[in-house]
């Protein structure tokens, strides 16, 4: 193999967790869980398009770190357990 | 062993890239490529070649298909001309930017508008600043032999290669050629190995993301030196080849008769046959003149031009191309090459055989002549447009 593809200096990056730092200051509305409607379907897990939210203990759980506030988990929710808040 | 057979400029590469066992192909046909493509995709349809043909809507998604192919470490081809060559422009600067060995023929066509499908070098250069290795070939066998050569190249630099030939003029020509053994080209061309920054399932990463200013440079610093360093990789390749091909073509430049010359015309492409003979023609007569063809444009061979025209009383530059607004393409590099060495040699540039108009031998007497009357002169330097029709010569220099 050709010595320059061994040490080409190429744009490759590897996942980690908040590479551009804490996304969740760019919030302005903030998602809150009801956990008395929520009914663990984890559809928000699933449709998280940043992957903070976390299912801990069997409940779904928001990373506020890194969480933009979308509003896709709440839309999602088939039993509006899911409010957006506007943050203070 | 070799086999001497009788193909046209787009065959020859087709049969080169065949030769050279790529694992993908992806293209969108177009006037002047077409053939290329047509002929790769029978040699899969009759299992002549095992390859991925991938049928794509546009020349954008060609690049970008190949493009994927290669970031997992496939060998791939693609080609096109003019604006097919402009609808993938940008994934052609993707293409680099990643480091992916891709090679791609680009049969030089003139861009629209006025529509043509005739030959000019505008297309190719449009790829110059980008990171893509730049070749061009003046005939059918070399169209094979640079092809072939495209693919080592490409993975020893780990750069994309584009392999340039006029339309028509060399694509469409039949002319006799050799073409090596399967045997020959696997021991030049061994089994593709995977680059490191190749995408995996089992150490995932992406290629390509967001970089901050406090990293973008170091990405542009590393392909500029790959490119220098290419020079010499790119010189040693040719080397090997000839060995198995037989054929030296004398490297990054093709020297006829330069050495004793007393006026030098550097350019590239077929049209550099006519000024050979031109050439050839002048010598009988006793005026000492040479043809300096250029067969690669990126990375730019500066240092052995300006050798070339160390000693000489005048150099020309006919370029089958124009940067608007200023002059040739070839010969802004050229004059920026001679200046870098320090050679102070006046300098003629020729324009012309754009959009495919004909280039004849007698078109290079009357290069030749008018720089000889020019070197007697004393002129320093001259820009002329060749071949136009008369009503329209006249304005700004």
């Amino acid at each position: 193999m050709g010595e320059i593809m061994v040490r080409v200096y190429a744009p490759i990056a590897r996942p980690t967790i908040g590479s551009v730092g804490k996304t969740g200051i760019w919030r302005s509305v903030k998602p809150v869980v009801n956990y008395d409607k929520c009914i663990n379907c984890y559809l928000c897990w699933m449709y998280c398009p940043e992957g903070c939210i976390n299912i801990i203990d069997d409940m779904v759980r928001i990373d506020y770190d890194y969480c933009k506030g979308c509003g896709i988990c709440s839309n999602v929710c088939p039993v509006k357990a899911i409010e957006m808040v506007r943050e203070e | 062993m070799s086999k001497k057979t009788i193909l046209s400029g787009n065959h020859a590469a087709a049969y080169a890239v065949k030769l050279s066992r790529p694992d993908v192909i992806s293209a969108y046909p177009i006037t002047p490529q077409t053939s290329v493509i047509e002929k790769l995709s029978e040699f899969v349809e009759n299992g002549e070649l095992n390859a991925r043909f991938i049928r794509v809507e546009s020349e954008h998604s060609a690049m970008s298909a190949v493009l994927g192919a290669a970031s997992v470490g496939a060998r791939v081809y693609t080609a096109t001309s003019s604006q097919g060559l402009l609808y993938m422009y940008e994934v052609c600067w993707w293409a680099a930017g990643a480091r992916l060995p891709i090679v791609m023929g680009i049969i030089t066509r003139a861009i629209a508008p006025p529509w043509s499908i005739w030959t000019d070098h505008n297309d190719i250069l449009t790829l110059r600043d980008s990171g893509w290795i730049i070749m061009f070939a003046q005939d059918v066998q070399e169209v094979f032999d640079l092809t072939v050569q495209a693919f080592k190249i490409a993975e020893e630099t780990s750069l994309p290669v584009a392999v340039g030939w006029d339309a028509f003029v060399v694509s469409h020509t039949v002319e006799p050629l050799e073409i090596l053994s399967q045997e020959h080209v696997d021991r030049f061309l061994p089994k593709k190995k995977i680059g490191g920054h190749m995408l995996n399932f089992d150490d995932p990463f992406s290629l390509g993301n967001l970089t901050y200013p406090d990293d973008y440079m170091e990405f542009r610093y590393d392909i500029w030196k790959t490119q220098r360093e290419a020079l010499d990789i790119i010189s040693n390749i040719y080397e090997e080849y000839s060995e198995i091909s037989g054929r030296a073509y004398g490297g990054l430049l093709e020297d006829n008769m330069c050495d004793d010359a007393d006026i030098i015309l550097f350019m590239m492409g077929a049209a550099s046959g006519d000024a050979i003979e031109a050439a050839r023609l002048l010598r009988e007569k006793g005026l000492k003149v040479g043809v300096c063809r250029l067969r690669v444009i990126r990375p730019f061979p500066a240092e052995e031009i300006a050798k070339k025209s160390e000693r000489v009383k005048m150099i020309g530059v006919f370029d089958r191309d124009v940067s608007m607004g200023y002059s040739g393409v070839l010969a802004t590099d050229i004059k920026s090459a001679l200046k870098e060495y320090g050679v102070d040699v006046p300098v003629a540039e020729y324009i012309g055989g754009l959009g495919g108009r004909d280039l004849r031998v007698k078109d290079f007497l009357e290069i030749f002549e008018d720089m000889d009357k020019m070197a007697r002169k004393g002129v320093k330097f001259s820009r002329k447009w060749i071949g136009l029709k008369e009503k329209y010569i006249g304005g700004a220099p």
